[in-house]
């Protein structure tokens, strides 16, 4: 490890906890807050019932998935060129939020897709890559959890992260040649006009909640590094000085 | 560095690569053994019917590949681990990619190998005609091979050195051959089956693109995975 980034992360307990917490309760409040339109003011779907409202989680849920991997990316990428071990941090709290959006994602989509298509799973281009995706990132988090040299687990993390994300428009294509049936995504611009709020406000919330995850497990890895070169100190001086 | 400096780099790892296999083959050996087993087994798990078995070929050949091939790729690295010859190699002036494309060139011969045995092999358990789209096939089963070996080589550099090794190289090898494997399995089935919506031409032009686009960034981001 580079001596910038060692003398950055010693400097933790950071102060950013108490922001944090706020963060939790705005997230807590927005999630309640877009929910409860969902379900009180939004009316059921005339085909579908209450099941619809499955597309308040779901559709929010995606798009932090996509956000948290784009994040991914231009961490990583920033790593690559900066070596911050704050870039590495970063990169791996989105890994983790982004593969617990899209295990929802998916996880709704079957719950919907059952009732709706008269099937758990179908090989649509959509699908497919989110299962892909979530395939890729999950493999990112073992590689890290396997690799005990924090440089060298920074590093690699990085290039799989960058090719992780590169191959996603590969995959996206590779399989709409293959095959096709998804319907258009929902977003403010398809979805009838009664449940444009109850998405937006969703929309919003999630993003925070999504924030906050990230932002939660960003410095709780800091204080793990930070206690982590702690004890490396410890074991070439002779001693814990705190 | 010049062109020629480099081609002699790649040659040399390449080469040396190729001379440690040959002069055992103990590799070679098994992973032509687990491919024919995994062709038996696929015989079993998709039934006696001749016909089952012809439409399914295509993907029990590339899973076959996959599955056996990708046994190949850490060992190619464990074995300059032993006695420091990774670091002795990557003190040797000159970039780092020639030792990825040198990699990448005899994991290519050895897969290619492999293929030379089992995928005869399958054309006669599952009775394939295998002689009518020859030049085709060849060149799909060469087009796939080169995508699967250019990602192979360059996780395996990352996975070869961690205690998972095993389990890690697939986790993260084959969600990345999604594209690759959709265009191989797409282009052999239509040529194995004649071809007559002409489909097999534009597969094949799609595993062209996906080889230089994974070829090109395994070896840029080659240089940051295998240095210390």
């Amino acid at each position: 490890m580079t001596a910038s980034t060692s003398s950055a992360l010693s400097q933790a307990p950071t102060r950013g906890g108490g922001r944090v917490r706020i963060l939790g309760w705005l997230a807590l409040l927005a999630v309640v807050g877009g929910q409860g339109v969902a379900f009180l003011i939004s009316r059921p779907d005339r085909d579908m019932g209450h099941l619809q409202k499955i597309m308040y989680v779901h559709v929010p849920a995606a798009w932090c998935a996509m956000v948290a991997f784009l994040v991914v990316f231009v961490a990583s990428v920033l790593y690559l060129w900066r070596r911050d071990e704050r870039h590495d941090l970063l990169a791996a709290a989105a890994v983790e939020a982004g593969v617990v959006m899209t295990g929802l994602t998916l996880l709704l989509g079957m719950i919907w897709a059952k009732p709706t298509w008269g099937v758990w799973w179908t090989w649509d281009p959509r699908l497919t890559t989110t299962a892909i995706l979530f395939v890729i990132y999950a493999g990112y988090l073992a590689l890290r959890s396997f690799t005990d040299d924090a440089e060298r687990r920074a590093r690699w993390s990085a290039a799989v992260g960058i090719l992780g994300f590169l191959n996603v428009p590969i995959v996206y294509f590779s399989v709409r040649w293959w095959r096709t049936i998804h319907q258009v995504q929902s977003s403010p611009a398809t979805v009838d006009p009664a449940y444009v709020l109850g998405l937006r406000l969703n929309a919003v919330a999630f993003l925070v909640l999504f924030v906050y995850f990230v932002a939660r497990r960003y410095e709780s890895s800091k204080l793990e590094r930070a206690a982590e070169t702690r004890i490396e100190a410890a074991a070439l001086t002779g001693g814990i000085h705190v | 560095m010049s062109m020629r400096t480099e081609a002699g780099r790649i040659a040399a790892v390449a080469w040396k690569d190729l001379m440690t296999e040959w002069r055992t083959k103990a590799n070679f050996n098994a992973v032509v053994f687990l491919a024919v087993l995994t062709l038996l087994l696929f015989g079993f798990a998709l039934g006696p019917d001749t016909n089952a078995l012809r439409a399914a070929a295509a993907g029990v050949i590339w899973l076959t590949i996959l599955f056996s091939g990708v046994l190949a790729f850490n060992r190619s690295y464990q074995l300059e681990l032993e006695h420091g010859a990774l670091e002795a190699l990557l003190l040797y002036p000159g970039s780092h990619k020639s030792l990825y494309l040198g990699k990448l060139l005899a994991n290519l011969a050895f897969v290619l190998m492999v293929e030379l045995v089992t995928v005869p092999l399958a054309a006669v358990l599952y009775d394939l005609p295998l002689l009518g789209p020859l030049g085709g096939l060849a060149l799909v089963l060469f087009l796939g091979t080169v995508g699967f070996v250019a990602l192979g080589t360059f996780y395996a550099a990352m996975a070869s050195r961690i205690r998972a090794r095993e389990v890690l190289l697939p986790l993260l090898l084959f969600p990345m051959l999604v594209p690759v494997i959709v265009a191989a399995v797409e282009a052999t089935s239509a040529l194995l089956s004649g071809d007559a919506m002409g489909d097999a031409g534009s597969w094949m032009r799609l595993l062209f693109v996906f080889d230089v686009v994974f070829v090109t960034a395994s070896v840029l981001a080659f240089e940051h995975v295998i240095g210390e």
